[in-house]
């Protein structure tokens, strides 16, 4: 049972400055993934927060204690590798005993926690076999297994799901969740850059961007409401759509006019003085939908066609520099060069100020 | 791995043309390499061999005659009843050359190892200035052996030797010591010098296997809260084992071959006299060619038995352990 409180936590090596002052209040028990583009300074937070490096400035504290200068072994916490490092001249049993057999656990102890934390990932089969021997996922089990045993308060993850193959990973994440659910009041952590893992594991996700924190928040909130145009971007898949716009008018009757498009009436706070000013106009992909009417926001041509099987993928051409992607019901058929004009509804439309902070929808 | 086991196991009954034509090449250019091995090594090592069986000498080599193990051994019995052992193996210069050798090499690996070991252990640590460091830690295995043991010589000497000289002035030596020529110091003298110079061989060979090791490895041992040296004997050291192997073996080979540094440094030392010394010898000082070959084939079964039994015991990999 730890929450983790981080207060400015900045770090930098030499005179590159990795992380900006972190601020973060984590509470016991909670799913938070920290997601972000590589570089972003997520693993080194993570590392930060295991105590593999050391913190430049501000405070850490895990379970209300400052540990800024404890032992990673000290602070209660597991970590789970990227690339599991087991380690291979020992078998799994040993490699998920090593740990608390030299921390002077007793055997019968240890012998009993290693085989607790087998039969919950099913991996008692491989007991006694070395890390070659396994697959990459049952080589993630192991690395999972052996954080179990440690018994932590707070369970750290490194992008432990990239080096899987898709369904593999798929599997796992539904498992790190069972897991999640198991081990009532542990705070697990975890890394990652990718969206879908984030979207699905968290309670709450942590968005940084080069060092800095963009938004926190629950995985549905930051879909819909998200602080800025980095965080809009970044979640969903393809990506929100966004052009260039102009204020046309504030307050109650807010109206947007994207660049080579006619104006669109939005339900956003855009303050009266900001008329004139350059925005952002954003859409997400699946909000999109094909009109026939006269509500069309935007009328273009089709460039490409994309088909994923329950979804598809057309990419209009309306004139601007970036085309237009609507994720579309894949029974429409689309030609190449056909004229299509495209709508949604008013509650998804998005407008970012010129620093690309969200105007809060209304 | 998936290749090794594609070219080890093809389908029964299938050797394909491919599989063919790839072994022909491999053997196409291992060809020139195997011609010369045998012109450089087998020949004169076949010769050697032969010559151990004759009464052969430097002034008449082409008239030598078979004369059997007469050279490792002889058993005369005299008219008296007096039974004579002759020859290589009953020679107590012979086994005490043995002996130097062993001990030699027993002590100068052993040494090498646990200093290499350490060298190679902060090489690999994270400073400034690693790859400098690295560089300047070869020149004592760069020097020739000649010149490295000249200099040396010259630092040992027992007049105006430096290392007398620091001695005396620290006080810890009252007169100064013919640290080459005195039979109590001369073999110390050498592994000193051997040791000094080939330990920046073992560690860097200690070193790739070091950089073997995953880093994450160590900082998966960080969490678990394994003390240093524990993971240094745990997880280290057995990860490093293969590479430690190898490195041992080369650096054992040499040293049951050592001849030149001693040759230099103590000449005409009993002490010292190792089996490539008594061998050279007796091949060209004492015109005792046959007898000299003899010294140097048994060399030869020697090193290769200690070589193989190494091998075996040790199970050394020589694919690195992977």
């Amino acid at each position: 049972m730890a929450g983790l409180l981080l207060r400015d936590i900045k770090k930098a090596y030499g005179t590159v400055k990795v992380l900006h002052g972190i601020d973060l209040d984590i509470k016991s028990g909670e799913f938070i993934v920290f997601v972000g583009p590589s570089g972003c300074g997520k693993s080194t937070l993570l590392r930060l927060i295991a105590g593999l490096e050391d913190i430049t400035s501000g405070t850490l504290q895990i379970d209300g204690k400052v540990v800024n200068q404890l032992a990673p072994s000290k602070r209660g916490i597991a970590m789970v590798f990227q690339s599991y490092a087991l380690y291979p001249h020992m078998t799994v049993y040993d490699n998920m005993a090593f740990g608390m057999k030299l921390g002077g656990g007793g055997k019968a102890e240890v012998d009993q926690r290693v085989r607790e934390a087998a039969e919950i990932l099913q991996i008692t089969p491989y007991l006694d076999r070395l890390p070659k021997q396994l697959s990459g996922g049952q080589r993630q089990r192991v690395a999972i297994g052996r954080a179990i045993v440690r018994d932590p308060k707070v369970f750290l993850f490194d992008e432990p799901l990239s080096n899987l193959d898709a369904a593999l990973r798929v599997q796992t994440r539904i498992e790190i969740n069972k897991l999640h659910e198991r081990m009532e009041g542990v705070t697990m952590i975890y890394v990652t850059h990718d969206q879908v893992e984030a979207m699905t594991l968290a309670d709450r996700i942590v968005v940084l961007n080069a060092g800095r924190v963009e938004q926190v928040g629950a995985p549905m909130e930051l879909y819909h409401n998200p602080d800025n145009l980095f965080v809009a971007k970044f979640l969903g898949s393809p990506s929100m759509n966004t052009i260039p716009c102009v204020v046309e008018a504030g307050g109650a009757e807010a109206r947007v006019r994207p660049n080579g498009c006619e104006p669109i009436r939005v339900k956003a706070a855009i303050p009266e003085s900001a008329a004139g000013a350059k925005a952002t106009f954003g859409v997400r992909p699946e909000d999109l939908e094909i009109t026939t009417g006269d509500d069309a926001l935007f009328r273009g041509t089709v460039d490409i066609v994309e088909h994923l099987g329950e979804v598809t993928l057309v990419y209009v051409d309306i004139g601007t520099d970036e085309p237009i992607v609507a994720k579309l019901d894949s029974d429409i058929p689309f030609a190449k060069g056909e004229p299509i004009a495209l709508t949604s509804a008013q509650k998804h439309l998005q407008v970012f100020d010129e620093k690309g902070v969200a105007y809060r929808r209304i | 791995m998936a290749v090794a086991e594609t070219i080890a196991a093809p389908v029964e009954g299938m050797r394909s043309d491919l599989m063919r034509q790839r072994i022909r090449s491999a053997w196409i250019f291992l060809a020139p390499m195997l011609a010369v091995l045998a012109l450089v090594a087998g020949w004169p090592l076949v010769r050697s061999i032969y010559f151990s069986f004759t009464d052969a000498s430097l002034s008449n080599i082409e008239a030598a005659q078979w004369i059997g193990f007469e050279n490792y051994l002889s058993v005369t019995t005299l008219k008296s009843g007096r039974v004579i052992y002759d020859g290589l193996l009953a020679d107590p210069i012979w086994w005490r050359a043995v002996w130097n050798t062993v001990r030699f090499t027993i002590i100068s690996v052993t040494l090498e190892t646990i200093f290499g070991t350490i060298v190679a252990l902060v090489l690999n640590a994270e400073f400034r200035g690693r790859g400098i460091v690295r560089a300047a830690i070869l020149i004592p295995w760069a020097i020739p052996t000649v010149v490295s043991a000249k200099m040396w010589s010259w630092m040992l000497n027992d007049q105006f030797g430096i290392i007398n000289d620091i001695l005396m002035n620290l006080g810890i030596i009252s007169s100064k010591i013919a640290w080459t020529a005195n039979p109590d110091t001369a073999m110390a003298a050498v592994l000193l010098v051997d040791v000094w110079k080939t330990t920046p061989f073992m560690a860097l060979l200690i070193l790739a296997g070091l950089q073997m090791v995953p880093g994450d490895i160590y900082e998966a041992a960080k969490i678990d809260g394994v003390h240093p040296v524990k993971v240094f004997f745990k997880v280290t050291l057995p990860l490093i084992k293969p590479a430690l192997m190898v490195a041992v073996i080369f650096r054992m080979l040499d040293a049951l071959r050592i001849f030149d540094l001693i040759y230099v440094l103590t000449p005409n030392n009993s002490q010292t006299k190792t089996m490539s010394v008594y061998a050279r010898e007796n091949l060209f000082d004492f015109d005792k060619f046959a007898y000299g070959s003899a010294a140097a084939t048994f060399l030869f079964l020697i090193l290769a038995v200690i070589t193989v039994v190494y091998i075996v015991v040790g199970r050394v990999n020589f694919d690195g352990g992977r």
